[in-house]
């Protein structure tokens, strides 16, 4: 499949796979004609990360109002809608379900199309939002729950050419924020401090087997637990920007290294970074200075398109929705759902 | 006047359209489906089978708890978004009182029981076809639960699938006074939730919004979270 032509294809979006309840409404999957988002956030402050059962309590209690909200500034009656498109997977089952059966009951009783979206194609997506995708292109998808590197060389297809094998990156962001004492989430907190350090800890870069575009960041979590040990252990004082300075550049090195080799071996025409680690200073400016450097273009969306979102969600799903693609009333939750292509 | 009902709330699913104070089709079910896949289908089967479009609906009833925290989300997502969107009231009924309502006519106590898991159970109290509460819904450990039904010295019918865990510590603190339901009396009814919500006064549209399952237990860690602030209050 090709480019896709559409007129005035309006769908609303709903998003609730993990701690953000949204929803948006997306026309011609490129702009956002409202887009809103009830984060948990605070709540789930209480207990240092997020809670599952919090998390789907505070879903069901947001859900009708942040629609209702999406519509309003969208001044839009579900009339005026093509389609419902829901984050089907992957994600926590009992959030993704009141997103699900939200969408299914709006569905049923609008008489629209449903859709379901996988979380990962949705980030992926949010460019298309701020500027055409160029196939073929590559994507680094980096948030608390992923680490990918997917190839795309046309609208719908993925090929994961790598992934983490332990932690995701925005995982070991919020464990070493942990050892160093920050408050959750303490990866923008890691990125801060990163910035304010001259000195850096000599951490290791994981690299794997030769070629791969795999990563692990585990064995550079317990480096860093480690090293505050050993330093505890010696009663000596660590410094927190030193350690976050020497973790950071290992993640970004890594992150940075593996996805432009990739770039070049799939000569692709796009590099763009999505998922919340993709606001990351430290990352963005590293892949943004190879990539000019290489002569790629590079996009990264903008912050509040990085983090979940139901935006994302609209856009991925308007070239499934121009495909014909359709979902139906037993659509279930699906945790561990994979990222595939739907065209052949 | 037509009612939609859903009952979700533990492992059976029933849903009913009730159409001027008769039943006109109710479905009952307890098969190994999970409501995420079999919930919606079963309401748009039901519409479909009685000819009733979503918009002709004059309100939803639903079963809001307590019980399995899934399933009883699910039946209120799909109740609070159907109404919402189809601009109709909402009445929600206790799941256990739907499940009492099957067995009104016995001559003593009603008590249904939910699995809470652990030796816990989710139950209440009831008496007589108006359904008078003896004990409100909560929960409670069983061995908790039959301390108070033996004070009550008086016969009790326990209702419910899964009063089977339970039964034989049942038998052995309430003896004669343990009366167990009949099978078909055992599956929650969502006919029984629109009789229960059709005798209250119908909520505002705008209420729908603020429509919460009525779980009737904090989140595990939000009750360990309040126990630390309550610790560290006391220390200091």
């Amino acid at each position: 499949m090709g480019e896709f032509i559409m007129e005035n294809r309006v769908i609303l979006a709903i998003e609730s796979s993990c701690d953000e309840t949204a929803a948006a409404i997306i026309r011609n999957g490129s702009e956002i004609v409202s887009n809103v988002v009830a984060s948990q956030i605070e709540s789930h402050k209480r207990f240092g990360g997020v809670v599952p059962e919090i998390a789907s309590r505070h879903h069901v209690e947001q859900i009708t109002i942040v629609i209702e909200e999406a519509l309003k500034q969208a001044n839009m009656k579900p009339s005026d809608l093509d389609a419902v498109a829901v984050t089907e997977g992957p994600g926590l089952v009992g959030a993704l379900l009141i997103g699900i059966n939200a969408a299914k009951a709006f569905a049923f009783a609008n008489n629209i199309p449903i859709l379901g979206v996988h979380h990962i194609a949705g980030h992926i997506y949010a460019n298309a939002l701020v500027q055409p995708m160029e196939f073929p292109l590559l994507a680094l998808v980096v948030s608390g729950g992923h680490t990918e590197l997917v190839y795309m060389k046309e609208h719908g297809s993925f090929e994961v050419i790598g992934e983490t094998r332990d932690d995701a990156a925005g995982e070991a962001y919020d464990k070493v924020a942990r050892v160093l004492g920050l408050p959750y989430p303490g990866g923008p907190r890691i990125d801060q401090l990163a910035h304010e350090g001259q000195e850096a800890v000599a951490f290791p870069r994981v690299w794997l087997e030769e070629g791969s575009y795999d990563f692990s960041f585990s064995g550079l979590k317990s480096a860093v637990i480690n090293y505050k040990h050993n330093m505890d252990q010696r009663s000596e004082e660590i410094s927190p920007t030193a350690v976050a300075k020497g973790f950071q550049e290992s993640v970004v090195e890594v992150l940075t290294a593996k996805t432009l080799r990739a770039a070049r071996e799939y000569n692709v025409k796009q590099v763009i970074a999505a998922g919340g680690v993709a606001a990351n200073k430290g990352l963005r400016t590293s892949l943004e200075k190879v990539f000019a450097k290489e002569g790629i273009p590079f996009f990264v969306p903008p912050l509040k398109l990085c983090t979940d979102n139901a935006a994302m969600i609209g856009a991925a799903a308007t070239p499934m929705f121009e495909a014909g693609i359709r979902g139906n009333m037993m659509m279930n939750g699906r945790p561990g759902m994979e990222l595939k292509s739907w065209v052949d | 006047m037509i009612w939609l009902g859903i009952e979700t709330a533990n492992a059976p699913l029933s849903v009913a359209v009730v159409k001027d104070g008769k039943v006109m089709a109710e479905v009952v079910q307890n098969i190994k489906l999970t409501h995420s896949a079999g919930a919606m289908p079963a309401i748009e089967t039901i519409l479909a089978n009685v000819g009733v479009k979503p918009n002709e609906l004059d309100a939803i009833a639903v079963s809001e708890g307590p019980g399995s925290y899934t399933g009883v989300r699910i039946g209120v997502t799909l109740a609070k978004t159907l109404a919402w969107t189809l601009q109709k009231p909402l009445v929600g009924v206790s799941s256990l009182k739907v499940l009492a309502a099957n067995a009104t006519l016995f001559d003593g106590l009603i008590c249904p029981i939910f699995d809470a898991r652990r030796g816990n159970v989710y139950t209440a109290v009831y008496k007589g076809t108006e359904l008078d509460v003896v004990i409100e819904d909560y929960h409670d450990h069983i061995d908790g639960l039959l301390a108070r039904l033996k004070a009550l010295a008086a016969p009790i019918l326990f209702v419910g699938t899964d009063v089977d865990v339970f039964w034989d510590k049942i038998v052995g603190v309430l003896e004669q006074n343990a009366y167990r339901a009949a099978l078909h009396e055992d599956l929650p009814r969502a006919s029984a939730a629109i009789l229960l919500a059709s005798a209250e006064e119908l909520p505002s549209i705008e209420a729908v919004h603020h429509f919460t399952p009525q779980y009737k237990r904090i989140a595990e860690a939000e009750a360990n979270w309040l126990k630390e602030q309550k610790e560290q209050t006391h220390e200091q």
